[in-house]
């Protein structure tokens, strides 16, 4: 009888391998975690998109919970997510803005059309902050606590349900820490 | 015969010739980045085809257009010619874009049970042949008790009778 049970070990793991291998199939290969979080807003000086003269660094990040969105003209995504950034600046979320890889024209040209949920946008054309940050595409979003630390990071699209379910909350979160 | 031959044979040129059209272009898109210095090259090579590019599907950031990839080829070449070491590259790319980005992942607490788990089973493997093997040795070895021997007896008369 023992050695009849050790014929079904292979079964088992024929099983455990099966389970395994059908969670990767749903699995999506853009959802991981960004290298950056519970790391510290890289440091960077730039110019920003409303002023070619002022300058702006990472110590623009302290004092308050922010949500750091990396956007471009160029970014179809982008302007289908700029009416939920607008919803979570009408509930009184900070909002920066990083115009990565972009033009001046063109980005004034996309906040004029879009709307402007972004207290600063911060003129990232050779995509140097990008670079730090870890993003390999646009739009990318990154909240960050109020001592400069990355707590929450979403890559690509923010859906309305995104919004509800996930940046809202994270928000609220990170501001009563 | 020989009319349908020539035309054969043009077919396949003209097919080779198309071959090596789409090759060259598919190789042309990628610029390829000269150094001065042989090692540099030969390092600058083999930093990239290590590097996985993070938007594409696995592909090496030296395999592939996407803009991330040139700016992370470019950054290589940079840190290169900076005189820093392979390991210090690859430090530079884990620390923005994680471990994802190297296709010959570190051994750390989240890596080690895929270095271990083949080492694990080749193991396994290997205890469970012994024992099969030790199993069978000593059923082979056992001499025959006194009833078994008539029995065997008993059967082989049996079968000769028949």
């Amino acid at each position: 009888m023992k050695r009849r049970l050790l014929l079904l070990i292979p079964l088992a793991l024929f099983a455990v391998l099966a389970v395994f291998l059908y969670q990767g199939l749903s699995m999506n290969p853009s959802d991981r975690d960004s290298a950056l979080l519970a790391r510290e807003f890289p440091a960077f000086e730039l110019a920003t998109l409303e002023d070619p003269q002022a300058t702006v660094d990472e110590s623009l990040l302290q004092g308050q919970v922010t949500l750091v969105n990396v956007w471009g003209e160029w970014c179809p995504t982008c302007k289908q997510e700029m009416p939920q950034l607008l919803e979570l600046a009408e509930r009184g979320v900070r909002l920066v803005g990083v115009d990565y890889k972009d033009t001046r024209a063109k980005g004034q040209a996309f906040l004029d059309e879009f709307g402007n949920p972004f207290e600063v946008n911060v003129f990232d054309p050779e995509g140097s902050l990008g670079f730090d940050l870890g993003v390999y595409g646009a739009p990318e979003t990154f909240l960050v606590d109020a001592d400069g630390i990355i707590r929450y990071h979403h890559t690509g699209y923010i859906t309305p349900e995104d919004v509800e379910r996930t940046i809202w909350p994270e928000v609220q979160k990170w501001r009563s820490e | 015969m020989a009319k349908r031959m020539t035309s054969r044979k043009l077919l396949s040129a003209a097919l080779i010739a198309l071959a090596m059209i789409v090759a060259g272009v598919a190789t042309a898109a990628i610029e390829v980045r000269q150094f001065d210095d042989p090692v540099l090259q030969q390092r600058y090579e083999s930093l990239v085809d290590s590097l996985r590019c993070p938007k594409c599907a696995n592909q090496a950031i030296g395999d592939s257009n996407s803009p991330i990839a040139e700016d992370m080829r470019e950054r290589v070449a940079q840190l290169l010619e900076d005189g820093r070491s392979d390991r210090e590259i690859q430090d530079f790319m884990i620390d923005r874009f994680g471990d994802y980005v190297l296709y010959n992942p570190r051994l750390n607490d989240r890596t080690w049970l895929l270095w271990g788990l083949p080492a694990a089973l080749v193991l396994l493997g290997a205890v469970v042949i012994a024992l099969i093997v030790r199993a069978r040795r000593n059923a082979s070895n056992r001499a025959l008790s006194d009833e078994e021997r008539q029995r065997l007896d008993a059967l082989i008369n049996r079968e000769r009778t028949r």
